[in-house]
C-alpha cells in the first residue's frame, strides 16, 4: 500500500525523496477542469478517480484514443509529472491532484504551479517543485527522446537528478519543511493548538456577535 | 498595516514548525462536492467538528434547475446531496437545503444573509471564495484535505501572501460593468500575475460599485492567480448588511461597524505593488479564448499570435483551434447558439436587473437557447416580485431554479457539441461548460442578454 492511500493517519510520512521516470505533459495554463472534468466529481469518495486523469484530452469528440501521453503504454508506470507554467490554475478541487496522484503521480515538476493547486499537492504529500523554464525544456526532452530515463527529486539536497544532469530546485520553504519532516497531513498539528484556538476565538469580537 | 496584515494578525493561533501560520477561520462555507471525503477523513480518524455553529452548508452545484423532485433524476447528484444531509445532520451544521428558502450559491447565499461579514476570514472549498472579500473580509478557496482541516480545527495552515493594490479610478462609461472591469485587470496582468498576491481593489470606481460589482470583481480574483481579492468596507458595505438574518442586531451593529472600520487598510497603507487603471477608457470585454485572461475590447480584433508575448503565443494557437476563430477577426457579430446567465460571478439581483432591461419588450433569436438561472431562491423571489422573470420569459429566456448549473455543468444544463455560449459566468476553460468541444464566450451579464436577443455578439453601448 502507498503511503498515500491512507487517510487515516495522523502521523505522515516522511518524504525525502522521489525516484523513477517521468511522463511529460506540454503546455502553459493547464487548468483542473482539463485534469478532471468536472462530471468526475459527481462522487463522495476518491476512490477510482484516478483512470479520469486528462479524460477528455485523452479521449476526442469521436471517442478516439488520442496521442496524449497518458494514452502512451510506454509512460505508464511514470510516477514524476513534468509540466509547464501555472500548471494547476482554476477550480480548487483536489479531485485534480488526487486524480493524479491516483494513477500513479508522486511528484510533480513544472515551471509554476496556481496556488491553491500547490497546497492540495502538498496537502497530499505530493511534492510540486519548480525548476527554470530552460530546464523542465531539457526535462521534458529527455523523457519524450528516453521514457525509461530514471529521475530523482532529492527533496534534503533540493535536486532533480537525471542520468545527464543535475538541477536546483524551487519550493516554497514552509512545504519543503513538512514534506521532510512529515507533517504535510496538517490536522494533528493543528489540533495540538487548542488552547490558542480558544483564546484566538475569544479576541475576536464577532465570535461573540459583538456583545 | 493594510487590511490583510490586519485581519490576519487578529486570526493568527501561533506559527508552526514549518513556518506557517496557523490561521483561525471565522467563517466555513461547505457544499456537496468538497465536502463529503472531508467528513469521511473526519470520520476515519474519529474527529468531532471543533465549532459546527461557524460551519454553514448548502448545496448548489449539482442542483437541477428544471425538476428539482427527489430522488433527482441522476443517481450521482442524489447521492451526493445525501452525504451532505447525513453530514450535516450527524455534526449539527446549519444547511440550507433544497427545502430551505435560502438555498443557492453558497457565495451568494453567504452574503445575502448577513453571514459574510468585514474582518473575518471565510474558506470554503470552492476557488470563488475570494467572492466575500467584497465586504473586507480575507476569503479564499481550500482542497478537501483543508476542509477536514478547517472542520476538525477550524484553522488551516497558511502562508500570508503579498498585496497588489489595485487602484481603479474614474467614471465607469455607460454599459460598461464591474466584470468588464475583472475582465480587463485579468487580461492586463495575466491569469498567473497574480500568483503569491492577494488584491485589494481600490480607488474610486470601486468605491462607487454596489455590493454586487464588488463581489463580482473579487470573484475572479483566482482568475487571475489571486487566491484572495477583497474592497475596504465603507458605508456601501455597512449599509448592505444591516438588518440581514444573521448580521450584528441593532444594538450590537455600532460595535460592529468601529470593529469593520478598525480592520480597513488606512490612508497611506504599504503595500508589495500597485497597478493603476483607469475606468473610464474601459469597454465591454469579451473573452475570444480558453482562458479568462484572453479577453478583448468588444471592438477590438482577436489578437495576432506575432503580437504576443512568447510564452502566450502557444496557449493562443490552441484558443484559436478550440474556438475555431482565426488571428485579427472582430468578436462583435460572432453567432451564438447559447445564452446563460447566472453564476457566482453573475448570478444576483443587480445582473438580472441589468440584463431584463436589455430585453425588455424584445425577443431571443430564434436560434438561441437562452437560460436565466438565480444565484438563489432569495434572488430569485426579489426578481419575481419586480417582474423580472416576466420580462426574461416574455422574451423567451427558460427561467430556471437556483443553483451553479451551466457555470460548470455538473447538473443536466450542458452545452452540445460545440455550441458557442455566451456567459455571464467565470471560466471559459475547454469543456468547462459540460461538452468537451463547447465553447464559451465571457461577458457581462447585459451584455449576454442582449447577444441572445441579436442572435450574436452585440455591443450594448
Amino acid at each position: 500500500m502507498s503511503p498515500h492511500s491512507d487517510s487515516a493517519q495522523t502521523n505522515a510520512p516522511q518524504i525525502t525523496r522521489v525516484d523513477g521516470t517521468a511522463i511529460a505533459v506540454r503546455g502553459n495554463d493547464i487548468d483542473t477542469d482539463r485534469i478532471i472534468p468536472a462530471r468526475f466529481l459527481k462522487v463522495v469518495t476518491f476512490d477510482g478517480i484516478g483512470q479520469f486523469a486528462f479524460q477528455d484530452v485523452r479521449i476526442d469528440e469521436n471517442g478516439r484514443v488520442t496521442d496524449h501521453p497518458f494514452n502512451n503504454p510506454v509512460y505508464r508506470k511514470a510516477s514524476i509529472l513534468l509540466a509547464n507554467r501555472n500548471f494547476g490554475c482554476g477550480s480548487s478541487r483536489e479531485h485534480a491532484p488526487q486524480a493524479l496522484m491516483r494513477w500513479g503521480v508522486n511528484a510533480i515538476i513544472g515551471e509554476s504551479f496556481a496556488e491553491i493547486f500547490a497546497g492540495n499537492c502538498n496537502a497530499l504529500g505530493v511534492p510540486a517543485v519548480t525548476v527554470a523554464q530552460s530546464e523542465i525544456a531539457e526535462l521534458m526532452s529527455l523523457v519524450e527522446s528516453r521514457p525509461d530515463a530514471k529521475i530523482s527529486i532529492d527533496l534534503l539536497a533540493g535536486t532533480v537528478i537525471t542520468p545527464n544532469s543535475q538541477y536546483r530546485f524551487q519550493m516554497p520553504a514552509a512545504y519543503l519543511q513538512s514534506l521532510v519532516g512529515g507533517t504535510w497531513d496538517s490536522t494533528a498539528l493543528l489540533l495540538q493548538n487548542t488552547e490558542e484556538i480558544r483564546k484566538t476565538a475569544a479576541n475576536l469580537p464577532y465570535v461573540a456577535r459583538f456583545a | 498595516m493594510n487590511l490583510l496584515d490586519n485581519v490576519w494578525e487578529r486570526h493568527k493561533v501561533a506559527t508552526l514548525p514549518n513556518g506557517q501560520d496557523q490561521l483561525f477561520i471565522g467563517l466555513h462555507l461547505i457544499h456537496e462536492v468538497t465536502s463529503p471525503q472531508a467528513f469521511q477523513m473526519l470520520e476515519e480518524r474519529g474527529l468531532p467538528v471543533l465549532y459546527p455553529d461557524r460551519t454553514m452548508a448548502t448545496v448548489d452545484h449539482i442542483v437541477p434547475t428544471a425538476d428539482q423532485n427527489r430522488p433527482f433524476a441522476d443517481p450521482l447528484a442524489e447521492e451526493m446531496i445525501q452525504a451532505l444531509e447525513r453530514n450535516t445532520t450527524a455534526y449539527g451544521i446549519r444547511y440550507f437545503g433544497l427545502d430551505s428558502s435560502h438555498q443557492g450559491i453558497v457565495h451568494i447565499v453567504g452574503p445575502e444573509l448577513g453571514l459574510t461579514q468585514p474582518g473575518m476570514t471565510i474558506a470554503c472549498g470552492d476557488s470563488h471564495t475570494s467572492t466575500h472579500g467584497a465586504f473586507g473580509s480575507i476569503a479564499f478557496g481550500i482542497g478537501t484535505s483543508q476542509v477536514r482541516d478547517v472542520l476538525a480545527s477550524q484553522c488551516l495552515a497558511m502562508s500570508k501572501p503579498k498585496v497588489r493594490r489595485i487602484q481603479v479610478d474614474g467614471e465607469l462609461p455607460t454599459g460598461v460593468s464591474a466584470k468588464d472591469i475583472i475582465l480587463c485587470i485579468i487580461a492586463d496582468l495575466g491569469v498567473n500575475g497574480g500568483l503569491g498576491f492577494a488584491y485589494e481593489y481600490a480607488g474610486s470606481t470601486i468605491e462607487a460599485l454596489s455590493m454586487e460589482g464588488r463581489m463580482t470583481i473579487c470573484n475572479m480574483s483566482i482568475e487571475g492567480a489571486a487566491r484572495v481579492g477583497y474592497v475596504n468596507p465603507d458605508q456601501t458595505t455597512f449599509d448592505y448588511i444591516r438588518g440581514r438574518k444573521f448580521a450584528p442586531g441593532d444594538e450590537a451593529f455600532q460595535r460592529a461597524i468601529d470593529y469593520w472600520k478598525s480592520i480597513a487598510s488606512p490612508t497611506g497603507a504599504d503595500y508589495d505593488d500597485l497597478y493603476t487603471i483607469d475606468a473610464s477608457t474601459l469597454e465591454p470585454m469579451v473573452t475570444w479564448g480558453i482562458n479568462p485572461g484572453q479577453a478583448i475590447g468588444i471592438t477590438k480584433l482577436t489578437p495576432l499570435i506575432a503580437d504576443l508575448p512568447e510564452e502566450h503565443r502557444e496557449v493562443a494557437q490552441a484558443a484559436y483551434r478550440h474556438m475555431s476563430f482565426a488571428e485579427s477577426e472582430p468578436i462583435e457579430g460572432k453567432r451564438i447558439d447559447v445564452a446563460f446567465i447566472g453564476s457566482c460571478t453573475n448570478g444576483r439581483i443587480t445582473d438580472l436587473r441589468e440584463a431584463a432591461a436589455a430585453v425588455k419588450g424584445r425577443a431571443v433569436a430564434a436560434h438561441v437557447r437562452a437560460l436565466v438561472v438565480p444565484g438563489s431562491k432569495q434572488v430569485a423571489r426579489q426578481a419575481q416580485e419586480e417582474g423580472l422573470d416576466e420580462i426574461f420569459r416574455a422574451a423567451g429566456f427558460q427561467w430556471r431554479a437556483a443553483g451553479c448549473s451551466m457555470c460548470l455543468a455538473m447538473n443536466p444544463d450542458k452545452l452540445n457539441g460545440n455550441e458557442l455560449c455566451a456567459s455571464s459566468s467565470n471560466r471559459n476553460f475547454i469543456g468547462r461548460q459540460g461538452s468537451p468541444t463547447g465553447r464559451t464566450l465571457l461577458m457581462s451579464p447585459a451584455m449576454v442578454a442582449a447577444a441572445a436577443v441579436a442572435g450574436r455578439v452585440v455591443d450594448i453601448r
